[in-house]
């Protein structure tokens, strides 16, 4: 058995099973590609929308908040935000305006990031629409 | 130290060390935080400090493995670098551009930081981990590609042996995949489904190449056991790293709105992951059994054991945990993951880029090894990081059981701060066990101020005479 594994039977399964897998993850990239619009709610996706995303990212939302489970643990998950405030842009805008600048004493808090009414819309939508995406069913419940 | 140029090498271990240290700093603070909520803020929110603590990591793990790299290729080569300038400057280039980089997310807000550095153009930035300015990025892209030069130019015209070819080849894969920073698309599914090409097919793939490559270095040196007998393990382990890692990237197109069959591909792939992490155990145990010498460099071996270990604890027994899909549908996003992250991190590698450098820092200070009482010192910060790290762990998870079941699984889940409110216990633990990683890192860096002169190697051989199979 030891005289069967030799080091180039172990380099051919290093070369030859990185190939293969590789190779593979292409194709499902590939297959991927083609069957997500059924869940990506990309018939949703509004120029304000993308600049909702923007946003989003150019306000490092994600450094707290998880999005579909990624980023920080610190904030609540927001995929869901909009199922959770009563499919009310209007409440996640209020929310996002009311935060005090100076915090609050002892307890973590949102800063105030000081958005114009188009920025707020626009991150508002975004939210809407990232709660549209078909993400078998998760989070598990309205708590996220 | 054989060669003159490996001693650039020490430029880049004594970034790395500085960073290390810097990056603890605000993961104390960040402990703080979760705790007092509002400590330091609006000055330093959490998701600026978060920020610091999570590049910081990743660029001094980099410096790590380019500096373990200068020191590695010329002595497996044997030759001089093909250009120790080119080292020194991109040096200065990379450490002059992770200061800057830092020092803009704490004293401008991050939005500005966007917009002064252009981010419309082509936007990258805001991200998880990925959220330095595209100039930035680019930057980083320059200096890799010079390093891969140096280094490949050096490797190319040496010998080659099989730790240069995977560390290259995993030094090419770092680089490639790192040009998927750039790709951001607006459809948030494919964003993060190439986001992932970055940050999984890093971490679970091509740095587990680099990993293989420096512990098998630090092994082979240290135990003197037969370079045919090492290269086989470094195949086999680097081998199923990717057949393991590059579809168990699937574990994470559970829930962001890919198609279901990943939850398969995920779940099973991701349950294989841990099976190279298992064989690098294996493999450092296997070498240091079979050694032929005892090193005078104790404590060296004694972080590549650690690194076999706790590699194998944090990202495959605690990866293995959550990787179901059925198991991650409750756990995604939690403290669990966190806790993954940080012994995951800690054990694979910060941990080999400590071996590396508890390895070539005295040879490039002129010694063997460092003396008898410096290792000490040495072996003492290394249980000290290692035990509390455990611990972050272990507190990390209970906090994350805790949260999943009141916030997902009882008849009446409970809203996210208030589960918070609830996990308090469990985070001032947390935070006192990283005070103690913060300590163990003092005691480390105390250990280089000690002087004096090694032991001599033991000769063992006639116990184990040399291998061959």
């Amino acid at each position: 058995m030891k005289d069967l594994f030799t080091k180039s039977v172990a380099r051919n399964i290093y070369y030859g099973g990185s190939l293969f897998f590789i190779l593979l993850f292409l194709v499902l990239t590939f297959d991927t590609h083609q069957r997500i619009p059924a869940t990506d709610n990309r018939e949703n996706l509004t120029e304000e929308v993308s600049h909702g995303k923007r946003l989003w990212e150019e306000n490092n939302c994600v450094g707290c908040h998880t999005l579909l489970g990624e980023g920080a643990y610190f904030a609540p998950e927001l995929a869901n935000v909009y199922d959770r405030f009563g499919q009310s842009t209007e409440a996640i805008k209020a929310f996002i305006m009311s935060r005090p600048p100076n915090g609050i004493p002892g307890r973590r808090s949102m800063p105030q990031f000081n958005f114009t009414d188009a920025e707020l819309n626009a991150l508002a939508e975004f939210l809407k629409y990232v709660n549209g995406i078909d993400a078998q069913n998760w989070p598990p419940n309205i708590q996220g | 130290m054989k060669y003159q140029s490996q001693a650039v090498s020490k430029l880049y271990f004594n970034a790395a060390i500085a960073l290390f240290v810097a990056q603890i700093i605000f993961g104390v603070i960040l402990g703080l935080q979760y705790v007092i909520g509002d400590f330091l803020f609006p000055y330093i929110p959490f998701n600026i400090a978060r920020m610091v603590h999570t590049n910081l990591l990743i660029v001094w793990l980099l410096f790590g493995f380019m500096g373990a790299s200068y020191y590695m290729v010329p002595e497996e080569s044997q030759r001089e670098l093909h250009s120790v300038k080119l080292a020194k400057i991109l040096f200065w280039i990379f450490f002059i551009a992770a200061a800057l980089i830092v020092l803009s997310y704490l004293l401008l807000p991050y939005q500005r930081l966007a917009e002064l550095t252009g981010n419309s153009f082509l936007p990258t930035m805001g991200r998880e981990f990925l959220e330095q300015p595209t100039i930035g990025k680019v930057g980083i892209v320059i200096v890799c590609l010079g390093f891969l030069y140096n280094v490949g130019m050096t490797i190319i015209s040496g010998r080659k042996t099989v730790i240069n070819v995977v560390l290259l080849t995993g030094l090419v894969g770092l680089a490639l995949l790192f040009l998927f920073a750039f790709v951001n698309p607006e459809n948030l599914v494919l964003d993060k489904y190439y986001w992932w090409w970055v940050v999984h097919l890093w971490v679970e793939g091509v740095w587990e190449l680099i990993l293989a490559s420096l512990l098998a270095f630090v092994l082979i040196k240290t135990t003197g056991v037969d370079r045919e007998v090492v290269d086989k393990w470094v195949y086999i382990i680097v081998a199923m790293a990717l057949i393991t890692g590059i579809i168990g990237t699937g574990h994470h197109y559970f829930f962001m709105g890919a198609p279901s069959y990943w939850l398969w591909l995920g779940s099973i792939f991701g349950a294989l992951e841990p099976i190279p992490f298992f064989l690098m155990t294996l493999f450092a145990f296997n070498m240091v059994n079979k050694r032929r010498r005892i090193h005078a460099n104790r404590v060296a071996v004694l972080w590549a054991l650690g690194t076999g270990v706790m590699a194998f604890l944090g990202a495959g027994v605690w990866g293995f945990l959550h990787t179901l899909a059925p198991v991650n549908y409750f756990t995604h996003g939690t403290q669990i993951t966190a806790a993954h992250g940080h012994m995951a991190f800690y054990g694979a590698y910060v941990m080999v880029v400590l071996a590396i450098i508890s390895y070539a820092m005295p040879k490039l200070r002129g010694r063997v090894a460092n003396s008898n009482k410096a290792q000490v010192v040495e072996m003492w910060s290394f249980w000290l990081m290692t035990i509390s790290m455990v611990f972050i762990t272990l507190f990390l998870t209970a906090a994350g059981i805790v949260q999943v079941y009141l916030q997902r699984m009882g008849d009446q889940p409970l809203p996210y701060m208030v589960v918070q409110d609830k996990l308090q216990f469990f985070y001032w633990l947390r935070e006192g066990a990283g005070i103690i990683f913060l300590i163990g890192l003092l005691v480390y860096l105390s250990s280089f101020l000690i002087k004096g002169e090694s032991d001599q190697h033991i000769d063992v051989s006639h116990k184990n005479p040399a291998i061959k199979s």
